[in-house]
């Protein structure tokens, strides 16, 4: 039993990747650490479930990773993501401590692995937790566990008792035992995005959120956030902003995870409930796009969209978990996805008359591309000619939100005001936003999560202590 | 659609998986499985050997109950495996041994207990049963050695036979031709992984049994159990040996070779059964298949009772009850040889097999 009426020096909410490093560094600095977890604990951790690698710098390759992936490109590809919207100092210090990370992970019982067989093309930037994400937290749950951090399931924070940015206790309600007064030292927020949270969601996305799917977990319905910003922490980022993907339209509104993605845009076209094409499914190697079409299919009519390509590149890409809608015309897919034959047939007979004589490559930007239509697909360009032809209808994956709480390199929070708080940090998702203005580069959510969670931890076991 | 319902779903779960990738690291099952983007019979009950059931998948896999996508590998596997067994037995009117497998080895052994015991009696006087016999040759006035040589050789081979008929119909099922050329480099390998147990270790942590945590020692009551099973295995082959080339008849002094491989095997086939069976029974229920439990127990068993009454044996061989002590340890030791092909040890033949076939088509992806 884990006593509550005590005071603890660090409170954790939240139970990913960055609320147990964060329990954890606290632990380790030699803090007493109470963790709450608001979900069940087979659903415990929130994303991080999901999750299978994170993007650390390091100098030189490793024996899982394939070469050295310098501080500099790290910060390269991030401005490239975001265009350029993300705190450059705080982004900078989160790239660097990100060396040291990977060692760190690892004396938390962690287990790295080369990259999964069919990923993409991840091998020198990210590094693979072996088993996956769960695999991953389980280690972090061991070993917060083994040191004396106390864990709670179920564990909602219903209020937090905050007074000029300093916090005093938080409101506790558990399904057995009711409400209690959780009192600590310091608070460390880790609790996630509101992606689970729908209705919020509207308040940007208008009705369209209604066609989301959540990749992640149901629980990560934003209470912690709306609580702090309602209580005078400053607010960072874009509150439409989120990463998100397209994922398979047959996937459940919740937790589909990794599975539910699709890899395959690069070898068709993707045309919207009108049967046209809306963006160049060829303007860049799929690891650097794939974050966008989230967004991109956001924006069409109804939230959907049809990937189509035919038979001769099904083994092209992964194997997925639905399969594909085969029509042996392309009027008879048009009507198995409810689409406009003469349209659908339109827009493919066009494309296919665009296409350019030229050597497909995959893995390079090659020069099969179209020409004459718009949008122009710019790279992997083929006719889509033989039968049977194959679609996976699509929708927004949403995987995380990135408006979240204003922190500073100590992952400390920021006042309104502008002022440090006296008292409170916070971690991962919830302050995602300091870092990704915009986009996203696989990994990287874990790298916001385990950076600044450790971080987090150490500098809340000090100001405790002080 | 395939042959069976626990086929099915073992397509429907290799399908998820296939998608997810996330336990390729953790065993064999999981690289094999991605070699195939569709999965036959073969292709499925081939995975199903592989797997070790180490279980770690189940804990690290997010979509595990009470997700709903409901993937349970270790489990489904299980199943698929135990029928993969009665698929393949032969002859085929024994593949119902599989259904109600504690029964039926259960009745074996006893009645060949009481067939030795009977036997015993009925050819020796009572005095010979229960008397005092030492020296050389003492065993063989219970039962002439040419006898016994000829009784359990032919018990071995018929369990040979039987064995390597299973396997002809596995290798074919997995779409091995059956003339295959021998491998030697793929055949080493898979020596080397069975011998390891290289897949029994949860990735690298560990087994999982009770709980989420790493602690389970299956591995090593395992290798317990198979060495003490291989040594016990080859003291009756150096006293054959003895007999025969040497002409020096058991019982031997302590000292001497078999006894000394013998009760080293024995030792371990005490552990190790003890270890493995107390490991069965704490193992979280949501991860086996309860249904073979029959299966498991039975052959963990057999291999403690040939242990405890072979070094019953040896601690009171020079007493009256030296009698009815072989005749029990030798009624164990033919049921085990003749049910071998009816029950769990063929895990180990399927499992090599498998792992052998593992080994060839890692070296054909890696182009070697």
């Amino acid at each position: 039993m884990v006593d509550l009426t005590r005071r603890f020096d660090v409170l954790v909410i939240g139970g990913g990747n960055a609320a147990l490093c964060a329990a954890i560094s606290a632990r380790r600095a030699g803090a007493s650490v109470l963790v709450l977890e608001g979900a069940p604990k087979f659903y415990r951790g929130g994303n991080t479930r999901h999750t299978r690698n994170m993007r650390c710098a390091h100098d030189a390759a490793t024996e899982i990773l394939t070469g050295p992936y310098t501080e500099e490109e790290f910060w390269n590809d991030l401005l490239l993501v975001t265009g350029g919207q993300t705190d450059e100092e705080l982004a900078r210090f989160m790239i660097h401590e990100s060396k040291d990370i990977l060692n760190w992970i690892v004396e938390q019982g962690v287990r790295w692995q080369p990259s999964l067989g069919g990923t993409l093309s991840l091998g020198r930037t990210n590094s693979f937790f072996l088993g996956g994400g769960r695999a991953m937290l389980n280690a972090l749950y061991r070993t917060a566990e083994e040191l004396g951090v106390d864990i709670l399931y179920d564990a909602e924070v219903i209020d937090l008792n905050i007074e000029d940015g300093m916090f005093l206790s938080a409101q506790l309600k558990q399904p057995v035992g009711g409400k209690t007064e959780v009192r600590a030292s310091t608070l460390v927020a880790a609790a996630g995005g509101f992606e689970a949270n729908i209705e919020w969601l509207k308040q940007y996305w208008g009705e369209a959120a209604d066609n989301f799917l959540i990749r992640g977990t149901p629980f990560n319905r934003g209470a912690i956030l709306k609580m702090l910003l309602a209580k005078g922490v400053q607010e960072i980022g874009d509150p439409t902003q989120c990463h998100a993907v397209a994922i398979d339209a047959r996937a459940p509104k919740f937790d589909g995870g990794i599975i539910t993605r699709h890899d395959s845009v690069v070898f068709g076209i993707v045309v919207n409930r009108h049967a046209e094409r809306f963006y160049d499914e060829g303007e860049d190697i799929w690891p650097k796009r794939y974050a966008i079409w989230g967004r991109l299919v956001a924006a069409q009519p109804d939230q959907i969209a049809y990937i189509i390509f035919d038979s001769t590149v099904v083994t092209s890409f992964m194997p997925t978990l639905f399969p594909p809608i085969a029509g042996a015309t392309i009027a008879e897919l048009a009507g198995k996805l409810e689409l406009d034959p003469a349209a659908l047939e339109k827009t493919i007979t066009e494309f296919n008359a665009a296409v350019q004589p030229g050597t497909f490559d995959h893995t390079i930007l090659d020069d099969c591309r179209t020409e004459g239509i718009s949008p122009p697909k710019t790279h992997w360009a083929r006719r889509i000619e033989t039968p049977p032809y194959l679609a996976y209808p699509v929708r927004p994956g949403i995987t995380f939100t990135y408006l979240g709480a204003r922190v500073n390199k100590q992952a400390r929070m920021l006042m309104q005001d502008g002022k440090p708080s006296a008292n409170m940090f916070a971690a991962g998702e919830i302050m995602a936003g300091n870092v990704l203005g915009k986009g996203y580069a696989a990994g990287m959510g874990m790298t916001i999560g385990s950076v600044f969670g450790r971080v987090a931890g150490r500098e809340a076991a000090k100001n405790a202590r002080n | 659609m395939h042959g069976t319902r626990i086929l099915d779903e073992a397509d429907r779960l290799m399908t998820v998986c296939n998608s997810c990738r996330y336990c390729e690291g953790l065993c064999a099952v999981f690289p094999a499985m991605e070699m195939r983007r569709a999965f036959s019979d073969g292709d499925l009950n081939y995975l199903a050997n592989l797997c070790h059931s180490c279980g770690a998948c189940y804990t690290d896999c997010q979509f595990s109950p009470p997700h709903e996508f409901n993937v349970n590998v270790p489990k489904t596997l299980a199943v698929a495996r135990a029928e993969s067994y009665a698929a393949y037995t032969w002859p085929r009117t024994f593949s119902g041994a599989f259904a109600r497998n504690g029964l039926v080895i259960s009745l074996v052994a006893a009645l060949s207990v009481a067939g030795f015991i009977f036997g015993f009696a009925a050819i020796n006087d009572r005095g010979v049963l229960t008397g005092i016999h030492t020296g050389a040759g003492a065993f063989y006035k219970l039962m002439p050695h040419n006898a016994m040589a000829l009784l359990f050789s032919a018990a071995l081979l018929y369990a040979i036979l039987a064995l390597v008929m299973g396997v002809r119909a596995f290798w074919r099922d997995i779409g091995e031709p059956v003339g295959m050329r021998m491998d030697a480099k793929a055949l080493l390998r898979a020596i080397r992984d069975a011998g390891e147990l290289r897949y029994l270790d949860g990735g690298g942590v560990g087994c999982f049994n009770e709980d989420d945590r790493p602690t389970d020692r299956r591995k090593l009551y395992h290798h317990f159990t198979f060495y003490g099973f291989s040594l016990c295995f080859a003291a009756t082959w150096v006293g054959t040996l003895y007999h025969y080339l040497l002409a020096r008849e058991a019982p031997y002094a302590w000292w001497d070779l078999p006894v000394v491989l013998g009760t080293l095997g024995g030792i371990g086939l005490v552990i190790g059964p003890v270890g493995l069976l107390t490991a069965k029974w704490t193992r979280a229920r949501v991860l086996v298949d309860e249904q073979r439990m029959g299966m498991d127990t039975a052959f963990i068993l057999m291999l403690f009772l040939t242990s405890v009454t072979g070094l019953a044996l040896l601690l009171w061989r020079e007493t009256a009850a030296m009698g009815p002590l072989l005749a029990l340890h030798l009624g164990v030791v033919f049921a085990l040889f003749i049910t071998m092909p009816y029950g769990k040890f063929v895990h180990g033949i399927y499992r090599f097999v498998a792992l052998v076939r593992y080994a060839r088509e890692r070296q054909m992806m890696l182009g070697d």
